[in-house]
């Protein structure tokens, strides 16, 4: 098991080197120099503005020692400063060491994403069941249609609809941001309520699109887990079905769910963007959306390389938390 | 005569899943309305009427007029014309690529599979909507850069299914005996292998068209896809929420419209994968 994990690590460098090469290619779309464009959109850029991009990326040089020199200053976390007026290293927009834990972008896309995840397995693993064994009834049907009309459904257009129905006419909700103007004004219950009341709205329709497909997912491996044969052992040997299927059943089920979960990070990720701007989230998604706004490179650059290492990272667990669930991968 | 069987075979499949044709009707129907969008349209998509803008749906303007006073049915009509366009192009370049990395990958095996493989990997960690955005920010919005764009982050679903059907077709008899009587590389991967893989190619092709099609709607809402004045569902859905306190249809009906699109070509392509699928025929006729 040791050496399977040292594997597995071992085979993430090169994956690494390709995603800091695929950002790399990416500086260099740009027709001419990445700091030509750059003037094109800021004609008033400065000389010493121009040389000092010039100098960021090393641009003078070749471009084998371009790549080289920015990948030491990757390793080390330093993703150069950002381009737009406060200055700021790319590091800190990311993760702010100053502010609270709570107040950092990285940390709100990834609590949000991990409450998204939770939210979409309490859902998903017992839809995907009761469809599975009530295959072919009218429940069954009614969850197979409501999955293809989630997959089909564009998760801003959901929140659209949402915020106008629960923010503007009802105006249960709030439709934007994660805690209100008072909040710091709020009793410890207050600021609770007041954190979950923000979450709702944004949580909901993010789950909303990876329900569909997880969901869809469980059924499936349920179907194949109850046709094998120590099912029909179990069942043979007269044990109640509820039996059957939470105990004998469920567990087997639920292994490739493991693996899901893994493949579905980038996904939800990539989500962020879109709920992150439409929400009015503080969070990394916000960020790049507001960079490539502004058009502000080193960030864009730092931002992919960050959240591409993270989904590694994702999966890497995912694959860590199979190993440990099934004994057969396990001894 | 074998190929003839064979078709009407699929053709009695496909017509007897009711989901399939519904999904075949829908799109059959956006092909209309994109093609005859001008015919249909009571108004210039483009004409802007000071003295009219954000009304609600009336006999006048069934969805209503936008900000500027441009008739939003005429908009959606015209819409429909660019996420059918965004759809095919960016789905033929996807398609293209991950054919070609599949075939070298499945065919040669080794290192070039190995390579090819790794950096599917890779592209596949980077979240394909964040790669995008980055890749936007240097050539800019636009509804040429962002077909080539969706086109250029979506091909690694086809180039594994590619592979995976090269592996298990390159052993076969047919082809070794292509391979014994010195038949060329190129000619053995393209007419004796793919073309016996391209139904599986095919149906994910549909498939991604729905793909991209959620894909542009989304770059267009965030205001880095297609550019106005250049209606797509996507635009109109950013104006919808810049008046979402005031003015609904600008929201519900062109996200509607992607939402029947989008399952149009789903259910589309589930069902010609199930008409396709030879496991089924056997249990249906068994």
């Amino acid at each position: 098991m040791i050496n399977y994990l040292f594997k597995r690590i071992f085979e993430m460098i090169p994956t690494l080197f390709g995603i800091t090469l695929i950002s790399f290619m990416i500086l260099h779309l740009a027709p001419g120099k990445p700091t030509d464009v750059l003037a094109d959109f800021n004609p008033k850029i400065t000389p010493e503005a121009r040389e000092r991009l010039e100098k960021m990326y090393n641009l003078d040089k070749p471009v084998i020692v371009q790549y080289v020199l920015w990948l030491n200053k990757i390793v080390k976390f330093d993703f150069g400063e950002s381009f737009s007026s406060d200055r700021r290293p790319v590091i800190d927009k990311i993760w702010d060491k100053k502010q609270p834990l709570t107040e950092r972008r990285l940390f709100i896309t990834f609590m949000l994403n991990v409450i998204t995840m939770f939210v979409i397995l309490v859902i998903a693993i017992p839809l995907g069941i009761t469809s599975a064994t009530h295959q072919n009834t009218l429940y069954d049907r009614i969850t197979t249609t409501s999955v293809f009309i989630g997959f089909a459904t564009p998760s801003f257009w959901l929140a659209l609809l949402l915020m106008m129905f629960f923010g503007v006419y009802l105006g249960w909700l709030p439709i934007s941001g994660l805690k209100s103007m008072n909040y710091d004004s709020l009793s410890l219950a207050g600021k609770i309520i007041d954190r979950i009341n923000h979450l709702i709205l944004p949580v909901f329709v993010y789950a909303f699109g990876g329900l569909a497909g997880d969901s869809r997912y469980m059924r499936s491996s349920m179907l194949e887990v109850i046709r094998q044969d120590y099912i029909k052992v179990a069942r043979a040997k007269g044990l109640p079905e509820r039996i059957v299927i939470y105990r004998h059943a469920l567990r087997n089920a639920l292994l490739p769910l493991i693996t899901l979960i893994g493949l579905s990070v980038p996904g939800l990720i990539g989500g962020s963007v879109i709920m992150e701007s439409i929400f009015g989230i503080p969070g990394m998604g916000q960020l790049l959306f507001m960079s490539v706004m502004t058009r502000d490179y080193p960030v864009i650059m730092g931002i992919v390389i960050i959240v591409g290492f993270l989904t590694l990272l994702g999966n890497l667990l995912a694959d860590i938390g199979y190993m440990l669930a099934d004994p057969r991968i396990r001894h | 005569m074998k190929t003839s069987l064979l078709r009407n075979i699929f053709w009695k499949r496909f017509k007897r899943n009711k989901i399939a044709v519904i999904g075949a009707i829908i799109v059959f129907l956006l092909f209309i309305i994109a093609m005859f969008a001008p015919l249909f349209s009571p108004y210039n998509q483009n004409d802007i009427d000071r003295n009219h803008i954000l009304e609600p749906p009336s006999f006048k303007h069934p969805f209503g007029t936008d900000d500027l006073g441009r008739d939003v049915f005429s908009r959606m009509l015209y819409g429909a014309r660019t996420s059918l366009l965004v759809g095919f192009v960016a789905v033929g370049i996807s398609t293209i690529i991950g054919i070609f990395f599949g075939s070298i990958a499945g065919y040669y095996g080794g290192w070039t599979d190995r390579i090819i493989m790794r950096f599917i990997d890779i592209m596949l960690t980077i979240p394909t909507f964040f790669l995008i955005l980055a890749v936007i920010a240097f050539i800019g919005p636009g509804i040429w850069n962002i077909m080539v764009v969706i086109g250029l982050t979506s091909w690694m679903g086809v180039a594994r299914l590619v592979r995976a059907e090269f592996l298990s077709l390159k052993e076969r008899e047919f082809v070794l005996a292509a391979k014994a009587i010195g038949v060329s590389d190129k000619r053995i991967i393209f007419k004796h292998i793919l073309i016996n893989s391209l139904a599986p190619v095919f149906v994910s092709a549909v498939l991604g068209i729905a793909g991209a099609v959620l894909l542009e709607s989304g770059l267009s809402f965030l205001g880095l896809g297609v550019q106005p004045p250049t209606p797509t569902w996507g635009n109109i859905l950013t104006l919808g929420k810049d008046n979402i306190e005031i003015a609904w249809w600008l929201s519900v009906f062109p996200g509607f419209a992607i939402l029947l699109t989008v399952l149009g070509y789903n259910l589309l392509g589930e069902g010609i994968r199930d008409a396709f699928d030879p496991r089924l025929w056997e249990a249906e006729q068994g």
